[in-house]
């Protein structure tokens, strides 16, 4: 048994709205928002790095905890766009946190990468104990910047977000999760060293389309619960019209689908913990009311976990 | 109805509007079908023709054109 005991996040200041890309890319405004459902989404300065994104939404859901942090025993950081071969961003992290010589783990997953890092910690928590889970991600660093790339430049944001997994308590407690790869797809949507992003986008969303409903569907089957039931989707943020496709494929009302896209574009592994740190601060989820999160990614990884209401 | 009838009628339902291009031109090319509608055309197709496409067949170039799309599906109905 494990428990979500806090969520944090953390954001860039600077605000990239879809005109000011728009007037850069050559396109329409409108056309953004409507192949997207993006507004706006934020850009990191230069001299901004993963850790430090990855540091401000550690220390944000350790004082929403409310919790000494000498408590957490493990972390793990989900990054695609760290910028270093290695070591990945796990171990900055920790140290800047003040968290001693505990064990920080990198999980390179890119848009999944959150959700396997709270599904292991979930099952990790028992023997280990208390687990901070983050996903960071500076994605405004691997697009096509010169010139911008209108197929990514859109749909990509910066940020950081956080969990802490204790063994213990917390608002929700963890039932169940289900981890699915297909390597299959690998070359559909990749990041190659020194390069920018690639994106086969019909393939990713043809497959997110089908793979993450079938996450979700399959959790809360072996569960006994039904799509009806759940009072919130914390899904990875990737885009406003695929989340409307998945609340339809499970058959659950879409305004129960948690969605911030529209202000911070994709955030690629952060997007699911910074959604779930801005729904946490003033939902109230009963005893046993299920709350799911799913993601989808490269690789292609996808997953769901299914929690409920603690108290 | 013949199948490349079948397909355009499924296509049309999804994208709510006539589909006038020929079997073999590209229906992402010609702006008939994007990331999206695609989706929603191989649910519609599945049901269509009572198929399950599964997901290691969930690629576009499959689904590129009538012409292609009747080919894969006479491959699923075999």
């Amino acid at each position: 048994m494990a428990y979500l005991k806090s969520f944090g996040s953390a954001l860039p200041e600077r605000v990239v709205t879809n005109d000011e890309l728009a007037a850069r890319i050559g396109c329409e405004a409108a056309w953004i928002l409507q192949m997207s459902g993006i507004v706006e989404r934020r850009w990191a300065a230069a001299d901004v790095s993963v850790v430090d994104l990855a540091v401000r939404a550690g220390e944000d859901a350790i004082a929403r905890a409310g919790a000494d942090r000498s408590g957490i025993k493990l972390v793990f950081v989900s990054s695609g766009s760290s910028e270093r071969r290695f070591p990945g961003p796990a171990a900055e992290t920790a140290h800047r946190l003040g968290l001693g010589d505990t064990p920080a783990i990198d999980l390179p997953l890119a848009s999944a990468g959150s959700l396997v890092a709270l599904a292991l910690a979930s099952r990790l928590a028992e023997t280990v104990g208390d687990v901070l889970v983050i996903g960071a991600e500076k994605m405004s660093a691997v697009i096509d910047r010169e010139p911008l790339d209108r197929n990514t430049a859109i749909l990509f944001g910066d940020g950081a977000g956080a969990a802490w997994v204790s063994r213990d308590d917390g608002a929700l407690k963890v039932i169940d999760s289900v981890l699915h790869t297909d390597g299959s797809f690998a070359e559909s949507l990749r990041l190659e060293f020194g390069e920018s992003i690639s994106m086969d986008g019909r393939t990713v969303i043809l497959q997110a389309s089908r793979k993450m409903p079938a996450a979700i569907q399959e959790i809360l089957e072996r569960n006994g619960r039904k799509a009806d039931e759940v009072v919130a989707f914390l899904l990875h943020q990737a885009n406003r019209n695929l989340t409307t496709r998945v609340a339809q494929a499970v058959g659950a009302p879409v305004e129960r689908f948690v969605s911030n896209v529209e202000r911070y574009g994709n955030t690629s592994s952060a997007s699911m913990l910074i959604a779930a740190a801005e729904w946490s601060a003033d939902a109230k989820v009963s005893a046993n009311e299920p709350v799911v999160f799913a993601a989808f990614g490269a690789g292609f990884q996808w997953g769901a976990l299914l929690a409920a209401g603690a108290t | 109805m013949d199948p490349q009838a079948r397909i355009r009628k499924v296509i049309e339902t999804v994208i709510k509007k006539p589909v006038t291009l020929a079997a073999d031109e590209s229906l992402f090319d010609s702006g008939v079908l994007d990331s999206f509608a695609l989706a929603d055309a191989v649910t519609g197709l599945e049901s269509e023709f009572g198929i399950k496409v599964p997901d290691a067949d969930l690629n576009p170039r499959k689904f590129d054109s009538i012409a292609r799309i009747d080919e894969y599906i006479a491959q699923r109905l075999v």
